[in-house]
């Protein structure tokens, strides 16, 4: 079942936008893939990108991430570090690893080698991590190999890795795609509360329906270009949302 | 078992058993991130051009445990420019550079004097008697460096190795993290090449793993159990090696994939056991 009450991110200090595109041309290797971008994400404000396969939406995301070229403009963070779910359908790799071992990476942002042995840091990572594994419903899976969990728990362990970073800002990458009924329910109300307590959120989706009721607006990529779309109803005020 | 204890008394046997310790650790603690990676081979690729260092060495007199790093460590970097920049098919690249390391040292020794190919076998497959007093002391710096960077840096190891684009996208610095991996590989292919041999590194780096990962659900118990299972299989073999009077080398790698199908086998028969390689 959803979590109740999941924890959710400590509102940002000012409502200034967390993420903003200037003018921005966006692609790889000189080559523009997405032009004169302008974008703001604000604290509390969940954002749809919806497009036909190919348009961009994963360059938007990727320069968002600083893993895509800005040829020109500006795009800009205004919060030093960031939650990113990636569109992958497992955490399984070679070697096994636990589902804590995996959400505690989300953790790495904040401290560096040396800082990572004081006791006080363990101690915030250990919480972090249960925390953040209580917040997506898999608390008591933390000490299982990922690769023992179905596809869509495995989509929560990834969601529970960017919520160890305890940043305002969360880049999404398809989260609900291919996962069932259940595991998307958790995942929409997980975003939903980390909306309502003022995080920024950048959700690429085909599949606005998936997170009724999360999403304050939407933009349609084609053509390269990134334009507002229409009304939605599955889509909600950023005002009303809170 | 006194026989056992009796090796203990030959210098040479002492020195080959800390080395084939050494190397037992080491192999398994960096290979857990290799193979985590997808790069099992890597490790016989570099021991491929540590062959160029070590003829290099025998040509010009320096030590050749000096010269294998050089070379290794020089491939190991190359490796990683061709595995990040992406513009030639990968595996072509890692392809051109390990065959030009053996091609390289096999020509390399043509030219070295008479008597200098018994000494490249020593490295190939492994020598217990040649393992000398300095070759000990450098091995152990090495280990002792790989060790506290592998035990400093674990977690962010763990990060790039299992998903380095997320890391990337997080902010971690996985250039620095997979050079150092790297670099670390190729000490590990050094610090191996006089215990298993070159052509034989890359099994004491994945083998033990491949045992661990049949018993343990977490990165953390992998690492120490292929720890373990490098450690036993490494000296064990040594030790196997001098009373079977076959090459240590390959001993020390059967005895290593004997624990790796104990431990197959063990999972197999275990109810609800670990899915591997997913």
């Amino acid at each position: 079942m959803p979590p109740e009450n999941p924890r959710v991110l400590p509102p940002p200090p000012a409502s200034a936008p967390l993420l903003q595109f200037r003018d921005a041309d966006l692609g790889y290797d000189r080559r523009p893939v997405l032009r004169s971008v302008d974008l703001a994400v604000a604290p509390g404000e969940c954002l749809a990108v919806t497009g036909p396969n190919g348009a961009g939406k994963t360059t938007l995301l990727r320069a968002a991430l600083g893993l895509a070229d800005v040829l020109a403009g500006e795009v800009h963070r205004a919060t030093p570090r960031w939650g990113y779910v990636p569109q992958r359908h497992s955490v399984a790799a070679a070697v096994p690893a636990t589902v804590a071992e995996v959400v505690a990476v989300g953790r790495l942002p904040l401290a560096g080698p040396w800082r990572r042995w004081a006791p006080s840091v363990r101690r915030a990572d250990r919480a972090a991590v249960a925390a953040a594994l209580e917040a997506v419903g898999l608390a008591d899976r933390a000490g299982d190999a990922v690769a023992r969990l179905s596809g869509g728990q495995q989509r929560r362990v990834l969601l529970a890795r960017a919520l160890a970073t305890e940043s305002p800002l969360l880049l999404l990458d398809e989260p609900t795609a291919g996962v069932d009924a259940l595991n998307q329910q958790v995942i929409a109300t997980v975003l939903r509360h980390l909306r309502d307590g003022g995080a920024g959120l950048v959700v690429i989706t085909h599949d606005v329906e998936a997170l009724a009721g999360v999403c304050t607006r939407r933009v349609e990529v084609g053509d390269g270009l990134v334009r507002p779309a229409p009304a939605h109803p599955d889509l909600v005020p950023a005002g009303v949302a809170r | 078992m006194n026989d056992l204890l009796a090796l203990w008394d030959y210098d040479f046997m002492r020195r080959a058993l800390l080395a084939a310790a050494l190397v037992g650790v080491a192999a398994p603690l960096v290979g857990a991130f290799v193979v985590q990676r997808g790069l099992s081979l890597i490790g016989d690729g570099l021991g491929h051009v540590a062959l160029t260092g070590v003829a290099a060495g025998v040509l010009t007199g320096a030590a050749p445990v000096w010269t294998a790093l050089v070379a290794a460590v020089a491939a190991a970097l190359a490796v990683e420019v061709v595995r990040t920049r992406g513009r030639t098919s990968g595996d072509v690249a890692l392809a051109v550079i390990f065959y030009g390391g053996i091609a390289g040292g096999v020509v390399l020794l043509s030219a070295a004097p008479p008597g200098s190919s018994a000494d490249l076998e020593s490295y190939l497959f492994g020598a217990l008697t040649t393992t000398s007093a300095a070759d000990v002391r450098t091995f152990g710096v090495l280990a002792l460096v790989l060790l506290v960077t592998v035990v400093l840096l674990r977690p962010w190891f763990f990060a790039v190795s299992s998903d380095e684009e997320h890391a990337r996208a997080v902010g971690l610095p996985t250039r620095a993290l997979t050079t150092t991996l790297a670099v670390l590989t190729a000490v590990t292919v050094v610090l191996s090449m006089r215990t298993v041999g070159l052509l034989l590194v890359s099994a004491l780096m994945v083998v033990p793993v491949a045992a661990a990962q049949r018993t343990c659900s977490s990165f953390a118990a992998v690492q120490v159990a292929a720890c373990a299972v490098g450690l036993f299989a490494s000296t064990g073999g040594v030790v196997a090696s001098y009373q079977l009077g076959t090459p240590p080398g390959g001993t020390i790698v059967l005895l290593a994939l004997g624990i790796f199908a104990v431990a197959g086998l063990g999972a197999a028969l275990r109810p609800g056991r670990i899915p591997a390689g997913r």
